[in-house]
Parts: C-alpha cells; structure tokens; sequence
C-alpha cells in the first residue's frame, strides 16, 4: 500500500517536472522573448541587452531552467517581467479568487450532481432522467459563454435580480464578490452538474443490475437500504475521478466565464501573461496548474483505493 | 450503414444528424444564398429590430444580422473537420501502438501525455497563437496536436482492453507481424470508439475555436464569426438582444446536433460515453 | 405426508422477443417441495433451470414475464405485492447463489453481511449478532471465523466466498434452501468439501433444499431426487437412483452417457443437435429432433409426464425402450499411442516462470520480485502423435505452461526445443516454420475468435500467412476445413457471435488445423462448453488429430476429459510437477499424495459413489519458497523436510515419475 502511495506520488512530480519543462521549452523555441515584448519598439541595441541581463535572459536556456526550477522549489518564482512586482503575491490574490469561485461550484454543484445521478439512475426513463439526460447534453456543450450570455440576458438584464458583472479589483475583500459571483456560479454549476450526473447515473444503473444487488433483493433487504448501503459505496467510485478532472478544470482557469464576468482569477491572469510575453508569470502559472492537475487526480486515485477495498488489496487466490 | 440506421432510428440521433446536416448545407451556401454584403457598414441602420428587411435585424454597425450569422460558421467548421480527422488519425495511431507496445517506452510516452494534459488548453493555443497569429494554415494544426494528446488515451485503454484477449495471443502466437495484428485484430475493434472520440473532439474543437473568437484571439473582425458576435453584441444586449440571440441558437444547434449524433453513434455502436469531465 | 413446503404449479415464464413473439423460458413446471426433501434439478444451459430457482423466491430477471401459474411457500403466494415476501425471502426460504464472488457486496465486511441478514430474520438481540456470526463462519467450517468478520469479499479464495454466502442463508434459519450452482467454478478439491458440509447440513437440520445445477455427479451426491430439466420441461424425474440408474427419458441418458469417467479410457457419448431456442419448441416433444428413438408422433403432438417403467415420471413416448439406452460410450477403449522409440517432438527443459514486473520504487532502488516463480522446473516430452494431459487445479500454472511454449512468455530460464533444435524464448525470434508447427486452442472461443472478423477472415488468417493463399484457393480451403469440423459452408460469411458456443470451437479448431501443426496446445477447451457439447468437441478433436498423427498436449482441470485422450498425464500443483506417467497408471495407481487426493474427489454420475476427501481444506496464497508445493494440504505429510526441502524424483520406469519425500516402495503400499 506504502509503496503504492509512493510509486503515484513520484510519477505525479515527474509529470509536474515535464510539463514545467515543456512550458519552458516552448517558450524558448518561439521567437521574441520578454524584453521585446516589454520594451517594445525600443528593444533593440544596448536597451535590450541590459534588458537582457537584468532579466538573467543573457545565460544560455538549460542554466535558467535549472536555476528557476531551483527557486521554484524553494517557493521563489521569481518577479514579474511586466510589473515588476513578485509573482508569488500576484498569483495569490487570483489564486484566492479561483479557489472562491471554484468552491461555490463544487458546494452547490457536487451535491446536487450526486443527488439527481442517483435518483435518475434509480428511476431510469423516467421523466426526471428524460428531461435531466436532454438537458445534460445542453449544459454539457454548449460554450460556456453562450450559456453565460443567456444566464445574463435573462437574470440580469430581464428580471434584475443578479448582476451580470463582477466589479471586485483582484485583491478586493472576499464580500465584494458577492453577490456579483452568483452567475458566474451558476454557469459552471450546470456544466460540472451535467458531467457527474452522467457519470453517476450509469454507474448507478449497472450497480442495481449487478449479483450483489440482486441477491441482497433475495436475502430480504429493504430497497431503500439496498441502494443506500449495497449499491452506493460502488456506484459512487466512478464519480471520484469525474469530480477530480472537474476540480482541475476549475482551478485550471476558467478563462471564458472570467471572461465574461470580468472575474479575476488565474484564467484572465493567464490570457494577460501571455500576451505581454511576461514569461516568469506563465512559466509559475503552468507550474501552479499542472501541480493542481496532478494532486487532485492523484488524490482521487487514493481516495479510490481508500473507498473501494477490491484494489486495496492484492491476494493471491487460494 | 447499418450503424447510420440505427442512429436514425433514434430520436436523439436523427435530430442530430439533421441539425448538423443543415448547419453544413448552409456553411456551404451561405456566400450564394446571403441576401448582404457581411461587412458594409451602414450607420442608418444601427440596430434595427427584426422586421421584413432584415429578418433578424441588423447590429451595432447596421450589418444584416442573418447574413452574419449564415456566414459566421464557415471558418469554425473548416478548420474543425479538417482537424478532427487529423487529430483522430495521428492521436488514434499513437494510442495503439503504445497499447499494444507496452512496457518502457509506454511508461515515458505516457509520462509525457500526461503532462501536456496537465497544462490548460488556453495557456498551450495562446502561446502559439500570440507569436504565429490566428490563421486557418496555423489554426488547424494547433487544434490537430494538441486535440489529438487526449485521443491516445482514449485509443491506449481501448486498445489495452483488447489486447488482453485471446483472439491476439492467437495472431501473435501464429507469428503475424505487428502491422498485421494491428491492421486485421485491433482496429475492427477499437475503429467504434474512435469514431465516438472523433465525434465528440469536433464539438469540443468548435468550442475551442469559438471561446478563442471569443476572447479575441481568434478570427479577426470584421470577418463574420459566432464568436466574435456574441462578443461584439454582449455589450448592447439591453438594448438589441437580437443581436447576440442570433449567433447563440446557431453555435449552440449545431455543437448540441452534433453531441446527439455523438451520443446515438456511441449508443449505436454499443459504447458507454457515460464517463466524462469538462474541457 | 407433511403439507407442501414449495408449491409450484404450472409455472410458465416468458419474455417477448424484438419481433413482438412470446418466447416462454419455462413451460407449465409442476414442483413440490416438502420439508426435509432434497431435490436437484438438473439442466444444460438455457434449460431454464436458474430461472426456477429464482422463480421459487418470487424473483424474476429483469425482461422476464409471469405467463401462468402459480409459486407458494408455505401457503404464501410470492408473487402477491406487499411486505411478506421479502420477510420470506433470505429468512425462511434462502437462496445459495451461483458465483458467490458477485454475489457478495464488495464493499461491506463479511461480519456485516451475515449480521445484516440476522437484523432482518432472527429476533436475536444486537448484542449477540457477533457472536451469532462467528459461529455461523464455523458452522460451515471456516476456519479462523473471528478475523474473516473484518475481511472484504474479494480477499477470500472462492470457495471461502461460497461458505460466506452458505453462512449467511444459514443466518435466518432457512426451512428451505435454493442452491443455484453453488460449485461451479470451484476447484475439484474444493467442491468436494462444500458439496460434504451441503450434504450434512441437510442431513443436520431437515432443511428442505432445492439443488440446481449442470453437473450429475454434484448432485447425486447431495440429493435424494432429481428432476431433468429440457427447454423450459421437466422430462424426468424421480428418486436419485431412478434416473440416474435406469433413466427413461433419452435425453436423460444421453447426458449421464456425455459424461466423462476415470474408469476407463474411453471417449463419452456426444449430444449431437442443440435445444430449441426459447420460443422455438415445436407442438410435440422438445427433445424429438436429437432423439435416436423419435417417431413421427413424437414430433406433433404433445406428450405429458407420465409414469416411467423403472419408477418416477417421464415425458416420453418411448420410455420402455429409452430406458434400455446403453448410459455410456460402447464403442471400444482408446489404445494408447505407444511409441517410445520415436524421437521427443517437443521437449521442455526446466521451463520456469515468474510475472512481477518491478514497479517503479523497485526500479529505483534496484530492488527485484522476491515472490517464487509461478511455474518451476517443468521438464516434458512430447513425441509425434502422442497426447499428453497436463491436469492441475486453478493456479497449477498449466495455462502458463502453454504460453510459454507458444512464445506468448518468456521464461525465466529454461528452454523449449522443437525436433532438436532450441526455439528462441519470443514468438517473434522464432522461424515461421517452427510457429506453423505449434498451434494453440484457447478456452474460450467468445475471447479466441475476433468478433469482428467473419469465420471467412478467421480460417484466412493461418492460411494466407503460412500457406499464401489467395482468393479462390483460399476460400476453397477454408470451406473444406469448415467441412471437417461438420460445419457447412454457409457459416463462412457468419459473425462469431451468430454461432453457439460449440460452433465457436469448432471454428477454433479447424483455425488451429488449418496450419497442418505438428502439435496443438489445448487448454482447457472444452470448460466453457456444456456437458454434451463438449463430448462432441472431445470426439472432433480426437479424431481430427488421429487423422493427421498431430501430437497434442492437453491442458485441463477436468480429470475425466484427460483420462478419455491422453496417452500420458503430467500432475501440476502450484507450478510444479507432482507426478507423471502412462495415463493408465497414474489414473490406476496414482502415488503422489496429490494425484490421490485429486483422483479421490471427482464425482461420479452414482448416488451409491463417494468421493473420497483427503487434501486439507486449506486455502493456498501461492507456491512456498521452499519444500514440496503440496505442503500445507497433504495428508501424508512426512515432517519438516516437507517444508524446507524441494523432493527428490523417483523414477519407477515407463516414464512413471513421483516427486516426494516418501519412499516410492511406501507409496505403492498405500495406493488405491
């Protein structure tokens, strides 16, 4: 069990080191660097140049790989190219903004995607899983910032009851962003809900068809317990890592509906960092996301092995 | 064309077909059928509500808002039909050698699809898009690459599903090479789902395309395009509601025809598409 | 005469197929069940014998319709709605399912399982359920019952998990027991011991019990009557003795002659045809298209139970003469293949095995698999035209065996040699002439044929890439192999999954002939057939080989099946060779403890025969490190040599090997 825990936590930081790696190199290979892009029309002759070796951009690649990766690990990420200011604290303020946002979602959207799952699973073609099936679909594919337009459209500017936009600087005080954050919540509720409701639904429906469901039916047990203690402990297990790729994709920039809220989490910072070629941010920015990527599905891979003791353990058979 | 009829036979199924087929007819003819010029601004016609003129009213500029939106798609569906396939191809071929291949160069293949997955898609397309612009010749290979790392995944674990069974241990006991087994054994069997991934990359490249338009990186104005409208009209919705509804219903039919063709394909075929997670 | 425990009365169950037709399952079953009565009902697949058994508990199978009649227990109607039925159900009527290892909730403890069923059908106070529960584990003689409380199914050998679920129908003290295949799927050692605490079970507590199951021999062994069941009928039935013994329905004797025996080296009698597919059965006997004795009567009008000449009931016509059927084989004994001045063909030296993969920690820090190999030292020869059984329970490593020879897996060490010459350990070293020489036939022809490929495209594939064939030579071929496993042409253009299962190893065996081998490697191929299938896949096979004078090494957990071809048998347990030999003298005077113990626990189509249980029941968690592999089960264990020292070989000539630390003169003492 140890060793399995260890084996996913080091394919985990090889993983994190490629894709920082990959971010670096990609970078390198495209033309201009962050001195042209901040200076602009000025960048040319001995501008550039001590531009240049401010930045540390006159060292050969592999050697700023290794000395940013070095600062990294020891929570230095160094400062931004365009402000100046350093990136830690930057990223901060947007990274509390996404975690708000992100956690509303998951506190309204994870239990009523559990909830309307198992009830459309258990009641299958029915009118609730008709109408939830169709509409899933819906939610599940339709660009976020069409369904955000209409959300707007309706809400706030038919009926008024919600801004359609959130006015909170980035490191304004966690109630300004209320009760701007309600749409924009809204939004990412109805495409998470979608994605989990499938996941469950037909897992709930395989479950209630598998041996042991019907033999608890034989042994006399009652319906109601059947789903609760039979079928949901290994109805629930697909949703784990479903809910987890859900959570990276909130965490990992929601770019369009910040967008679109003029919300300011790590999407937006992104979009910014790249376009003003602020290279020490992108390169913390694709760190920070790939960590996140990584932890959570590494920890829905342990949170599966905690929950279903079928992989916990490997014994031979007799 | 046995799986076309059983995909008709459904009501999911047909309307998707049906909502895709009118949405490519009409990428098709929209340039002979458009009653005006996309792009000729008139200042006297500044947001007209619909009416006998113009159908679906005109926006801020005073365009034709129907003529706009007959338009609008063409760019988007070039460039995804010509990527999903690639992206399909290339991702579908990787993901099957590397599950039939096994072993260490699987491990590190692996390794590095992870990571490139671990990296979110608008920082991966803006890096290239910032520094080679947003142009059909460099938008569908971006969108083929980078929409075709997931597909190996897809096509690895079909394949591992497969290649445990016996009918392989048969082939490559009977000495078959590799191209053979591939050819003959693995890709009947995992030719479904990839076309069920196929189907499913092509909405979400459309939506990647337009969130790109969107957030304005992405088809350049005054060129007609659903998401560049929505983002134009967004700010005058108070005022001209028509002038944002519009490009919504077309973008949303034709991604919601296409998930339908995808779900009843997948049903079709006998596969569970049940399991999925945001993009 | 007590009142009817179990009252089934013209029960008809059906479903509608896609075209809108009534397809019944089952077809007006009468069954009466009183308290104490053992009753097996015995069925192929598809007879509809599990959906009586279910239907016995008010259950239906999602699909399934109630078409007519009646099911009560106890003057219950359990069809009726409401909250009797499922207080009957798991408390006085308990089912013992089929695959216990599904059957069992994965996630809850087996304490919790029992205790749950104590909750809801005993008034026993909560404080005393634990206790209940470990004693129930006793009961059906768990061992170590206090720490399998706080265990999960899947950490349970199968037959634990079959006890597991016995415990827990035995927890609301059940007047009557369903038993739906409760062995199948066991080892033979194994079920031998569930099928004895089955048997004193009934005898300790006059529970009713109702057996179904495919196998004769189980249920000759646990109950007092037996009903046959054939499309959704029952054709026969009566005491044990009656059916078994003087069956007076053909189909009944046609299956007790399918039956594979130890006595005798002899091939069994196959079935040919197949059942009626539900729906399908004609107005007059179901059986009259696959019945030798059928008249024209028998096919149009309908026949019911009436009293059989030797005693019971039978749904025939002709039962005065089915009744003199002969319930074996007639033709003459299988002389072994005995040429032992040939040269070996195929000769494994020291084949060794072992699968771990290092994981990436082990990789790291240089570390290796510690476990033993899987499959240790084998060492045969097989000579041209000769069969040799490999026999071994699940886990003997048998399946591994062939891989390895095929070129599947590469051995530890050890080698395969080929006429003489060593062939490279990877299939893709090997010469194209030596792969064409070695065929294989899998278990199971769903997974060993492409379900995407026609049988066209199967038989194609060996005979393009070894013989390059093309077009209409091609498709000559593979007609005229199709014809010599009596499939006709028609089938070329056919799915695999348009086939029965018999018709897909038919297939599979013509696949493997299509490359002229020299020797084909079987494992297990008939298991996942039925009983009457498999004596015409048995027969096909063997003559097909005759024919062509192809060697065949025949891998199977069935010691009957081994006894009707092989010329010689190599005893596996755990990866190691036991004994080998002359199949006559092994299966005559077997010396390895564990040939003994194996030979002692098959079953026999005989309510008079009694198998005899000499291996420990005791669960094994893979081969020891060191000693004899048979260490913890045998039953003439020696001493602490059994465990630390690997036994020698004793040769006792003719190719007669035994390894273990008993003297060979100790051994041929004692034998059967």
């Amino acid at each position: 069990m140890l060793r399995l825990v260890i084996n996913r936590l080091l394919l985990g930081a090889i993983t994190v080191a490629l894709a920082s790696a990959i971010i670096f190199g990609a970078v390198e290979a495209l033309p201009g660097d962050a001195c042209v892009a901040v200076l602009q029309r000025d960048a040319v002759g001995q501008r550039l140049e001590n531009c240049r070796r401010e930045l540390g951009l006159d060292r050969p690649a592999l050697t700023r790989y290794a000395h940013w990766a070095a600062g990294a690990l020891r929570g230095d990420l160094g400062v931004s190219a365009g402000s100046g200011k350093p990136i830690a604290t930057l990223l901060g303020e947007r990274l509390r903004n996404t975690l708000l946002l992100a956690g509303c979602t998951l506190a309204v959207g994870i239990p009523l995607a559990l909830l309307l799952g198992v009830l459309t699973g258990l009641r299958r073609d029915g009118l609730l899983d008709v109408v939830l099936s169709t509409g899933g679909i819906l939610a599940m594919t339709v660009p976020e910032f069409v369904s955000a337009t209409v959300l707007i459209f309706v809400f706030s500017i038919g009926l008024g009851w919600v801004p359609g936009i959130v006015l909170a600087a980035p490191g304004a005080p966690i109630g300004d962003f209320f009760p701007g954050i309600v749409l924009p919540v809204a939004v990412l509720t109805m495409v998470m809900t979608a994605h989990i409701l499938r996941t469950v639904r037909s897992s709930i429906i395989e479950v209630m068809a598998s041996d042991f469901v019907r033999m608890a039916t034989l042994k006399g047990v009652r319906r109601a317990r059947i789903v609760w203690r039979h079928a949901l402990p290994s109805a629930l297990l697909p949703a784990v890592n479903v809910i987890a790729l859900t959570i990276a994709w909130l965490l990992g920039g929601v770019v369009v509906v910040e967008k679109v809220f003029n919300y300011p989490g790590l999407g937006r910072f992104m979009i910014d960092s790249i376009t003003e070629r602020d290279l020490p941010v992108v390169q913390a920015l694709a760190l920070l996301v790939a960590s996140v990527y990584v932890t959570i599905n590494l920890a829905a891979d342990l949170l599966t092995l905690a929950l279903d003791p079928r992989l916990r353990t490997h014994r031979g058979r007799g | 064309m046995a799986v076309l009829a059983r995909m008709l036979a459904r009501p999911s199924g047909a309307i998707g077909l049906g909502l895709v087929a009118l949405h490519l007819l009409a990428a098709v003819l929209s340039p002979w059928i458009t009653p005006y010029d996309p792009t000729v601004i008139d200042a006297a016609l500044m947001f007209a509500p619909p009416g006998a003129g113009h159908w679906l009213g005109t926006d801020q500029l005073g365009r034709d808002i129907l003529t706009r939106t007959l338009l609008g798609g063409r760019e988007a569906i070039l460039v995804t039909l010509v990527a999903t396939p690639i992206s399909v191809a290339w991702g579908g071929l990787a993901g099957i050698h590397l599950g039939l291949a096994g072993g260490r160069l699987d491990d590190v293949l692996m390794r590095v699809v992870d990571a490139v997955l671990a990296l979110p898609w608008i920082l991966k397309m803006l890096l290239i898009i910032v520094t080679f612009g947003a142009g059909v010749n460099v938008l569908i290979p971006t969108l083929a690459f980078f929409y075709g790392v997931p597909v190996i995944r897809v096509a690895r674990a079909a394949t591992q599903g497969v290649v445990a069974r016996d009918f392989i241990a048969a082939a490559r006991a009977r000495g078959h090479s590799r191209v053979a087994i591939v050819w003959h054994e693995l890709l009947p069997n995992v030719l479904d789902a990839l076309m069920v991934e196929g189907a499913m990359r092509w909405s979400w490249m459309l939506l990647a395309f337009s969130s790109l338009s969107f957030l304005g990186f992405g088809v350049a104005p005054p060129t007609p395009d659903w998401g560049l409208m929505i983002a134009d009209s967004r700010s005058f919705m108070a005022i001209a509601p028509w002038a944002a509804l519009a490009p919504v219903a077309a973008l949303s039919t034709l991604i919601i025809g296409i998930n339908f063709a995808a779900d009843a394909l997948a049903k079709a075929v006998g596969l569970d598409r049940a399991q999925s997670a945001p993009h | 005469m007590s009142a009817a425990l179990i009252d089934i009365a013209d029960l008809s169950i059906g479903f509608t197929t896609r075209a809108g037709a009534l397809a019944p399952v089952l077809r007006h079953i009468d069954l009466t069940v009183r308290s104490g009565e053992t009753i097996g009902i015995v069925g192929e697949s598809g007879s509809g014998k599990s959906t009586l058994a279910l239907a016995a508990m008010g259950y239906l199978k999602p699909g399934l319709n109630m078409l007519g009649g009646t099911v009560r227990f106890a003057g219950q109607d359990m069809f009726a709605p409401g909250a009797i039925v499922p207080r009957i159900r798991g408390g006085r009527l308990a089912l013992i399912p089929q695959n216990a290892g599904q059957a069992l909730t994965p996630s809850m403890r087996i304490g919790a399982q029992i205790a749950e069923a104590l909750r809801l059908h005993t008034s026993l106070p909560t404080a005393v359920h634990d206790a209940r529960v470990i004693d129930l584990l006793a009961r059906v003689r768990l061992a170590a019952p206090s720490e399998l409380v706080a265990r999960y199914p899947h950490e349970l050998s199968g037959g634990q998990q079959q006890r597991v679920a016995i415990a827990m129908a035995l927890a609301g003290e059940p007047e009557a027991l369903l038993l739906d295949e409760p062995t199948t799927g066991l080892d033979v050692t194994t079920q031998a011991h569930v099928l004895e605490l089955l048997r004193d079970l009934a005898a300790d507590t006059g529970m009713a019990m109702v057996y179904v199951s495919h196998d004769l021999g189980a249920i000759a062994r646990v109950c007092a009557s037996i009903a046959v069941m054939y499309a959704g009928e029952i054709v026969a039935e009566g005491t044990a003795r009656q059916v078994l013994r003087t069956p007076a329905h053909p189909y009944a004797s046609g299956l007790i002659a399918a039956i594979p025996v130890l006595r005798a080296p002899r091939l069994p009698r196959p079935l040919e045809g197949r059942p009626p597919a539900p729906g399908a059965a004609g107005p007059g006997c179901a059986f009259a298209p696959r019945c030798a004795l059928a008249e024209a009567a028998c096919r149009t009008s309908p026949i019911g139970l009436v009293p059989a000449p030797g005693g019971g009931h039978v749904r025939c016509r002709r039962a005065e003469e089915a009744i003199h059927l002969p319930l074996r084989n007639e033709g003459p004994l299988r002389t072994p293949h005995d040429d032992n001045a040939a040269t070996s063909l195929l000769r494994l030296d020291d084949i060794t095995v072992r699968y771990a993969r290092p994981s990436l920690w082990q990789q790291i820090t240089g570390q290796h698999p510690s476990a033993p190999p899987v499959v240790d030292g084998i060492a045969l020869d097989l000579r041209p035209g000769e069969t040799i059984g490999l026999v071994g329970e699940s886990g003997s490593g048998k399946s591994t065996i062939l891989k390895t020879i095929a070129g599947l897996i590469a051995p530890l060490r050890g080698t395969t040699s080929l006429t003489g010459t060593t062939l490279a350990p990877r299939v893709a070293q090997r010469p194209v002439g030596a792969l064409r020489s070695v065929q294989l036939i899998f278990q199971n022809p769903d997974e060993s044929l492409n379900p995407r490929q026609t049988i066209a495209t199967i038989l194609a594939q060996p005979l393009s890439l070894y013989f390059g064939l093309t077009g209409a030579a091609l498709q000559a071929r593979a007609g005229e192999l199709l014809a010599q496993v009596r499939l006709g042409p028609h089938y070329l253009e056919r799915l695999p999954s348009q086939l029965s299962g018999g018709e897909k190893q038919r297939v599979a065996i013509a696949r493997a002939f299509a490359a002229d081998p020299d020797i084909v490697l079987c494992d297990e191929v008939t298991s996942a057939l039925d009983v009457s299938v498999q004596a015409a896949v048995l027969a096909l096979l063997d003559a097909l080989r005759r024919a062509r004078g192809t060697a065949c090494l025949f891998v199977s957990h069935d010691l009957g099946v081994v006894r009707a071809l092989a010329d010689r048998v190599v005893v596996l347990y755990q990866g190691r060779i036991c004994e080998t030999g002359p199949a006559e003298t092994v299966y005559t005077t077997p010396l390895h403890p564990y040939t003994e113990a194996l030979l002692g626990a098959v079953l026999e189509p005989d309510p008079d025969y009694t198998p005899r249980l000499l291996a420990a029941d005791v669960i094994e968690q893979g081969p020891p490190a060191r000693g004899c592999p048979f260490q913890n089960r045998c039953h003439r264990r020696l001493g602490p040599e059994c465990h630390t020292v690997t036994p020698p070989t004793q040769d006792l000539g003719d190719g007669h090997l035994v390894r273990c630390h008993i003297p060979f003169t100790r051994l041929t003492e004692t034998a059967l």
